[in-house]
């Protein structure tokens, strides 16, 4: 059920949504979220890498853990990976379900599972240098909510 | 046992490989650890601190003392930073 996609390439968030929100028309609510790049402390650029074949069945485990929590009519978890800048989209994530509560408690819900439990790990450039992303203690605990 | 090793992130630079082969006896995710760190400098150093790594096997996540029987591929790398 789930539109799972693991892309080098950029997207359009916009258009995404509009057809996201077009193939599910028949729900009375769609959820969609963003993220990126922030461009904060003199970051130049990004570098995405990850597990080719365990990202997207990761992926495919939480969209599928979600449909089995809320009662959902479809989901996109759409993930870059390589060379982004500030400003671009990092990732998205959209739901659709007959109310809104399932939609909005769904989108949450996988980000908080790709945040930690899928195979991504961040590196930034800065003038001073490279440095891999450290995880982040918040985010752990975050899993703890579901 | 044959199995494939790979590495990601800041483990893959400190290893200076993003995958090998490996022939191994090891029953758990701790005794092939144990055996790569005898690999090299590089491999001693960067399982210095397994609390800084995770490990999947088959390409699902795992604890460190899980078994391995049967295992193909093995991948050790730090925590996740998706989204």
């Amino acid at each position: 059920m789930a539109d799972i996609r693991v892309q080098s390439e950029p997207f359009d968030y916009g258009q995404e949504c509009a057809a996201f929100a077009q193939a599910h028309s028949d729900n009375g609510a769609i959820v969609t979220f963003c993220g990126i790049v922030r461009g904060e402390d003199g970051l130049q650029a990004m570098e995405i890498e990850h597990y080719p074949g365990m990202t997207e069945r990761a992926l495919h485990r939480i969209a599928a853990e979600a449909a089995a929590r809320w009662s959902l009519g479809g989901a996109l978890i759409l993930h870059r990976h390589g060379h982004l800048t500030p400003e671009e989209p990092i990732m998205m994530v959209a739901t659709a379900a007959r109310h809104r509560a399932d939609a909005f408690a769904a989108a949450d819900f996988m980000m908080d599972y790709l945040k930690s439990r899928a195979p991504f790990w961040k590196k930034e450039r800065r003038a001073s240098g490279e440095s891999w992303v450290a995880a982040r203690e918040v985010d752990e605990q975050a899993l703890s909510r579901w | 046992m044959r199995v494939t090793i790979l590495y990601f992130a800041w483990l893959r630079e400190r290893i200076g490989l993003a995958h090998e082969q490996l022939e191994t006896d090891a029953a758990t995710v701790t005794e092939l650890v144990g055996e790569l760190r005898t690999r090299s400098d590089r491999h001693a150093l960067a399982f210095s601190d397994l609390a800084a790594i995770r490990v999947a096997i088959d390409q699902d996540l795992a604890d460190l003392d899980a078994p391995i029987t049967g295992a193909r591929e093995i991948a050790f790398f730090p925590p996740m930073t998706g989204g």
